[in-house]
């Protein structure tokens, strides 16, 4: 898709991450466009202007240009005066992008700009619930994906209001899903966010359910639980199930000889089916290796915990 | 008699370390020495239990007794007991030694010696100095004042165990792990076992000469030792496996409890009278605000010294192991290696008529990843369930 892009842009409002984001969006455009394409950032408030002159002048060799001018509001009075007179003829092989709060300061550039038909492109930070809403369906459908004004609801009261953690939960979920997001897939993924720890990994890895002690581990890294807590989880769960393998009885027979709470004792019970003794020796030495790994000795703590939660799954049998 | 001759096995150690003594006197006295007769840096090395801080404590006690280290003097005795005037320790009480202690220590060693001989800085298990600590001392080590005596401690002169910089400063004495024969004779002239028991002890020591010495004389310890190398018996299960770890780590914790809390105690009870708690009138109140905070760093010195007492306890546990089935594997090759546990051969000569070499060895391994997962920093307990699970799988 080689469009030209419009040769006078204007990012207007004052969200950091949506400025930022259409800004890098239009530098990517034009790299991809053109891998040799000439791209050159200013901060307006620092640049004079002959340097702009200069900036946009034809090049001896012809190429695209993509000029991007962050913080435009505080360009100073001569550089808006050279900016607006540009403006009126741009260069065609050159394309200028510029940033701007959109307040009162250096108002006279955005109305200039916009007068001489720069493409709009809105960033003003989103204080209704309905533009919320409708920023997470765009988001989610610009990643492929589509969803329901409900679903973008329930994902804004699971994750708030952040547009950048909103931004990265929809990129998220498109990953993980496939795109196709429901109320239920949200619900899923967010059931007792902030309970997500440890257990809830081991619990999914020692009944051999490798997606959802996948998805339980990203959560928790995701929500900040620490990764050396989760591998103490990943060798209990282990233990528990290998401490009860083979026993009969009701879990209050079997707490004090086993020195566990007879409701881990009977959850224990029923997590060790399908385990042999070959697989729990296999399981806890992946355990007991990953408890290093999170100590230091891996470069990657997540990937180390991901191959462990894998390792313990697959130790079960029957789920090679 | 003298205080070297609890070296055991360490012949060539101990003459250079009279040699520079003896010069050490002749300084005293106002004699010349020769130029690097004397040395203001020692840097012991040897393997664990070869008696590094044994050698250096000796050669203290010989720097500040008037016949070079009697071994019966109070210069001597002080020294060795720990409580010469010009003769301080650095025992690393925790995992490594805080700069701020060692600041305060470079400081005092400083001073001029009070006995007018030689003020003395020992610090054991100098490997465990953080690198903050470790420049303070350098630059006390670099200029060293005229009366001044560095003696470190560390396993080897690898630059994981002591600074490259450190090294180059001091002069090293290197020990070597010592003979059975050498510890038996020890434990015989020194501690008064009989021919019997130290031989036994110093082959179940494996080279240790202070843990031979607790196995003669401390029934707990024999206790400790023969729970351990039943250990292989009961394992007959996963069930028996995980029990098993439980044992092991439990018995490490209470052998630790049992060399720390006596100490922790007085300890407590010392720093509480020198801080006069439950002191009335001016100034009591003040007192007791900062008393607190004190009080709070003494229990974390004592948590972190009570951690490394179990990781200590653990580790002999795992060495004991360690060396039931090398002499498992010693019987399958019928190599005619001296066992190490003699006491329980028939045990172990039985096990090797059912195991095959390989299997031995992948016991042994097994022991052995352990220590080395534990120093990796896994939790002791998952790292000692994860080798008796391989122990009973074989
Ligand atoms: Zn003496």
């Amino acid at each position: 898709m080689s469009t030209t892009p419009a040769p006078l842009r204007l990012i207007l409002g004052d969200d950091e991450f949506l400025s930022a984001r259409a800004v890098s969006s239009a530098i990517r455009a034009a790299k991809a466009a053109d891998p040799g394409a000439d791209i050159r950032e200013f901060d307006a408030g620092d640049l004079v202007s002959g340097a702009l002159a200069e900036a946009v002048s034809p090049s001896l060799f012809g190429g695209q240009r993509l000029l991007v001018l962050r913080a435009g509001q505080d360009a100073k009075k001569d550089l808006i005066t050279v900016l607006l007179a540009y403006a009126k003829a741009p260069d065609p092989e050159v394309s200028l992008v510029v940033a701007h709060a959109g307040g009162a300061k250096g108002k006279a550039l955005s109305d200039g700009l916009r007068a001489a038909g720069a493409e709009i492109i809105p960033a003003a930070k989103i204080t209704k619930a309905r533009e919320r809403t409708a920023f997470v369906r765009d988001e989610i459908r610009r990643l492929g994906g589509s969803c329901s004004e409900d679903t973008a609801d329930a994902l804004i009261s699971a994750v708030g209001n952040d547009l950048r953690e909103l931004s990265a939960a929809c990129s998220q979920l498109v990953t993980d899903t496939g795109g196709k997001i429901t109320i239920e897939v949200v619900q899923r993924y967010y059931r007792g966010r902030a309970e997500v720890s440890g257990f809830t990994v081991a619990d999914a890895a020692v009944i051999g359910d490798v997606p959802g002690a996948l998805e339980a581990l990203r959560w928790a890294l995701a929500v900040g639980v620490d990764p050396v807590p989760i591998a103490d989880a990943l060798a209990d769960g282990v233990r528990s199930v290998a401490r009860v393998a083979g026993t009969t009885g009701s879990g209050y027979q079997l707490a004090s000889s086993l020195g566990m709470p007879p409701w881990k004792v009977e959850r224990a019970q029923r997590q060790a089916r399908g385990w042999t003794p070959e697989g729990l020796v296999t399981a806890m030495h992946a355990a007991a290796e990953v408890n290093a790994a999170v100590k230091g000795g891996a470069e990657d703590r997540a990937y180390a915990l991901e191959r462990a939660v894998l390792a313990v799954a697959r130790a079960r049998r029957g789920n090679r | 008699m003298t205080v070297f001759d609890e070296l055991a096995g360490q012949r060539a150690a101990v003459e250079v370390l009279q040699k520079a003594a003896g010069a050490a006197a002749a300084i005293v006295r106002g004699d010349q020495v020769p130029a690097g007769a004397m040395t203001h840096a020692w840097l012991f090395t040897g393997p664990p239990g070869s008696g590094r801080s044994m050698a250096a404590r000796a050669f203290a006690a010989a720097l500040q007794c008037v016949n070079g280290g009697c071994g019966t003097c109070a210069a001597c005795h002080t020294t060795l007991g720990g409580t010469h005037a010009d003769v301080r320790f650095v025992v690393p009480d925790g995992l490594s030694i805080a700069v701020s202690e060692m600041r305060a220590l470079v400081l005092r060693a400083a001073s001029s010696p009070t006995q007018g001989r030689w003020q003395v800085l020992l610090v054991e298990d100098a490997d465990r100095l953080t690198e903050a600590a470790g420049n303070a001392l350098l630059k006390a080590i670099e200029e060293p004042p005229p009366r001044t005596v560095f003696l470190l401690c560390t396993p080897s002169t690898h630059p994981e165990d002591v600074s490259v910089t450190i090294r180059s400063r001091c002069r090293v004495v290197s020990l070597t792990t010592p003979s059975a024969a050498a510890i038996a004779g020890v434990l015989v002239a020194r501690d008064g076992a009989s021919e019997a028991d130290a031989a036994w002890a110093a082959a179940a020591a494996q080279g240790h000469v202070g843990r031979a010495r607790k196995l003669a004389r401390d029934p707990a310890s024999r206790d400790r030792r023969q729970a351990v190398l039943g250990i292989p018996r009961k394992l007959t299960s996963i069930s028996a496996a995980f029990d098993a770890a439980a044992m092991l780590i439990s018995s490490a914790e209470e052998e630790a409890a049992a060399s720390v809390s006596e100490v922790s105690a007085k300890e407590k009870a010392e720093l509480e009278t020198a801080l006069g708690a439950g002191g009335t009138g001016k100034g009591a109140a003040a007192a007791a605000r900062g008393t607190a905070g004190i009080l709070k760093d003494l229990e974390r010195k004592q948590k972190s010294r009570a951690t490394r007492a179990q990781r200590d306890a653990l580790d002999r546990a795992l060495m004991d192991l360690a060396g039931l089935y090398r002499d498992v594997l010693a019987f399958t090759l019928k190599s005619g290696t001296a066992p190490v546990h003699a006491d329980v051969a028939e045990m172990t000569r039985a096990a090797a008529a059912k195991w095959t070499p390989e299997s031995a060895l992948r016991r042994l391994e097994a022991v052995l990843a352990c220590r080395e997962a534990i120093d990796a920093n896994v939790k002791p307990k998952i790292a000692v369930e994860a080798m008796m699970l391989s122990l009973w799988q074989g």
